[in-house]
């Protein structure tokens, strides 16, 4: 037995390896894929680029990079200004959540504990709808002659309906909608185990409640604040979905060009590498957040 | 700072001065919680400089009591002064009173430092003067080269000390103080005892204790409060509690204590004897009682007040006889559980003055116990 003991992987590696085996395979694999393709040379063939590598004449391996298709995303003001309103949008659409998201994640932390879990309920209840089926019926809700602007109308408060299908308003209310759990739940878990008596010393020590607030409970839920807003900002970015259904068709995002990219101009190469120039603006200030986070999370540790 | 903390109180008793002023008035305050009432109807003078211990079991209201001082609680009924301004409705954050929580409720996100400069900004003390009065403060609990540690770097009895210099950088007129030593280990405990007195001392604050341990406020105070159901059973000195309970609750709860249940048999106004049938004799006290003949009374007589010996005593009260069931090794001292004939338990406690004694009684030995006529506590609830 003890020949198989020595072989066989223990326990603890099991568990511990799952998820790595994880990200290899559903992250880094297909990472690896997608950027071996951005160096690649759009071709009409199948699959649509040409390969990176090749055998000439038998013995020779032949390896060819483009740099064509990154250098494309920098020439063409196209890319980048999709970029940086996607960035934009994401930026806004983050801070709606967390003006929103705070107070709220903040009531159900401090309301009763039987109230509470039914608050919880229905912070996470949306997600028992489609996710699509909830932004098509914010067209609706926001179309011309939809819920709001009949009620408006209705109600003698505009004469003729107002614009707001197709604007960024409502790509932002679509946005603030369905990533604000995201923002809620970490929040909500962050405070719900402060110690309240932190609270009344503050008080004992002459501070007014929002003075109590602004030096002790928002300084503590710095490391929720953080998770929760790259919860939200991080898929907001790319999101392709909610501003093609609500958004003005002319707005760029970057998931939009990614979409045309892939399937209207079929160029795989440019696709990745807007995928991958996308994950680098992403990754970067992660890393940072993520340091900072780490930083805040081992001044909050007590004991 | 003197050596010994008590020796300058010696003459400190104002509470028997009918002229001094209160420092910290409760009149008549309940406190409900639906209809739980946590705090009965409680009337208390605190002196200045006092240090006043509220001790009580968990649940018998203490702490209510302290966080209605401190402002975060409000009482249902009754008032509350402190140098004879009406605090009853006072938020917190406006009373010049701070308080030392059990937990300490150091902030996590600042250093020592911040922390005790935390209520010194909200006053919005000049810069020079905060930096003054915190590294004082420091220096005092002796944090000094702890300043710009984090919480989570310093050890529990560190911790306590932030949240002590943190509340005294005020001066608040009154420090409120919640199980301030329960989490710390005996040696640390009894340490900081004597330096909390010290510090009391230097700085002249009143400071009101809550705390469940008898002998931390024996030796803390200089007076205690007993509560017991939310109500405040007694009050006096450690001695006062310990020599004159003014009820069995009192003894049993303040020390160990033997009880004998009993009827008087005569009552004079300069002694009283008592039947008591867990005893042979009867019980011979040289100090009269109020209460009325042939009424239910209990003698109560502390371990260390009764003697042990193999003969049988030439008093005809004041003595019983049983055999020795178990005996507690201390050191300093030991216990005797000596079973009487009538089945009752007395605990004795006599010091261990001579290193060698061969003759002690030991293990199922017959003895006699028996205690000088000044011994007993008559009380009669």
């Amino acid at each position: 037995m003890n020949w198989l003991r020595r072989w066989l992987p223990s326990g603890r590696t099991v568990v511990t390896s799952v998820p790595y085996l994880w990200l290899l395979l559903f992250f880094l694999i297909p990472f690896v894929i997608v950027l071996k393709i951005s160096f690649s040379q759009s071709a009409i063939a199948m699959p649509p680029y040409e390969p990176l590598w090749q055998w000439a004449s038998g013995k020779m391996l032949e390896i060819k990079v483009n740099l064509g298709n990154f250098a494309f995303l920098v020439e063409d003001n196209l890319y980048w200004r999709s970029y940086l309103n996607s960035i934009f949008v994401a930026g806004v659409s983050t801070l709606g959540c967390l003006l929103i998201g705070y107070p709220m994640a903040y009531a159900m932390a401090r309301s009763s504990p039987s109230t509470r879990n039914i608050l919880l309920l229905l912070a996470i209840l949306p997600f028992f709808t489609s996710f699509l089926l909830r932004v098509y019926a914010w067209i609706g809700l926001l179309k011309n002659n939809g819920l709001v602007n009949n009620a408006l109308m209705a109600l003698g408060v505009i004469d003729q309906p107002i614009q707001m299908l197709q604007t960024d308003f409502a790509v932002y209310i679509g946005m603030v909608y369905s990533y604000l759990p995201f923002m809620i739940l970490p929040l909500y878990a962050n405070l719900e185990k402060m110690d309240l008596t932190l609270l009344e010393a503050a008080a004992d020590l002459g501070s007014k409640p929002w003075e109590a607030f602004i030096k002790v409970t928002l300084p503590l839920s710095m490391p929720g604040i953080i998770a929760g807003c790259l919860l939200v900002f991080i898929p907001a970015v790319g999101e392709f979905v909610i501003p093609s259904l609500l958004g003005d068709p002319g707005m760029l995002m970057i998931g939009k060009v990614l979409w045309t990219e892939f399937f209207n101009n079929r160029d795989w190469p440019v696709a990745s590498a807007v995928a991958i120039a996308l994950l680098l603006f992403l990754v970067l200030p992660i890393m940072y957040l993520d340091r900072a986070q780490n930083q805040a999370g081992e001044d909050g540790e007590r004991k | 700072m003197s050596t010994s903390p008590r020796a300058t109180q010696q003459k400190f008793e104002p509470w028997t001065d009918p002229d001094a002023k209160p420092y910290v008035r409760i009149e008549k305050v309940t406190k409900k919680f639906g209809d739980f009432i946590a705090v009965d109807d409680v009337t208390l003078d605190i002196f200045k400089k006092e240090i006043f211990c509220l001790l009580g079991a968990s649940g018998c209201g203490k702490t209510t009591l302290l966080r209605m001082l401190a402002g975060f609680e409000r009482p249902t009924s009754g008032k509350i002064f402190i140098d004879g301004v009406d605090m009853t409705t006072i938020p917190p954050y406006e009373r010049p009173v701070n308080m030392m929580f059990q937990s300490y409720a150091v902030f996590p996100h600042m250093t020592v430092e911040q922390n005790v400069a935390f209520g010194l900004k909200q006053e919005g003390v000049a810069k020079a003067e905060l930096t003054k009065r915190v590294g004082d403060m420091l220096d005092l609990v002796r944090l000094g080269q702890f300043a710009k540690r984090k919480p989570h770097q310093l050890s529990g009895g560190q911790r306590q000390r932030v949240a002590l210099a943190r509340a005294l950088v005020k001066k608040p007129k009154l420090l409120l103080l919640d199980e301030p030593l329960a989490a710390l280990d005996k040696k640390l405990r009894e340490h900081t005892q004597f330096e909390l007195i010290n510090i009391q001392e230097t700085l002249g604050v009143t400071f009101i204790v809550v705390t469940h341990d008898q002998e931390e406020a024996m030796t803390l105070s200089t007076r205690v409060g007993l509560m017991n159901h939310g109500e405040i059973v007694q009050v006096g000195t450690p001695s006062e509690m310990y020599e004159y309970p003014n009820s069995r609750f009192v003894s049993e709860f303040i020390g160990s204590v033997n009880t004998f249940e009993g009827k008087l048999i005569e009552d004079e106004p300069s002694f009283v004897r008592i039947e008591s049938a867990d005893l042979d004799a009867t019980i011979y006290v040289d100090h009269g009682v109020s209460s009325a003949p042939g009424a239910t009374v209990w003698a109560c007589i502390r371990p260390e007040k009764i003697q042990i010996s193999r003969e049988k005593p030439a008093d005809a009260d004041n003595w019983g006889s049983g055999i020795v069931r178990d005996i507690a090794y201390m050191g300093d001292a030991s216990v005797y559980l000596i079973k009487l004939d009538s089945g009752k338990v007395v605990r004795v406690t006599q010091p261990n003055v001579y290193r060698h004694a061969e003759d002690r009684v030991t293990w199922d030995e017959r003895v006699y116990v028996h205690w000088h006529a000044s011994s007993p506590v008559v009380v009669t609830k």
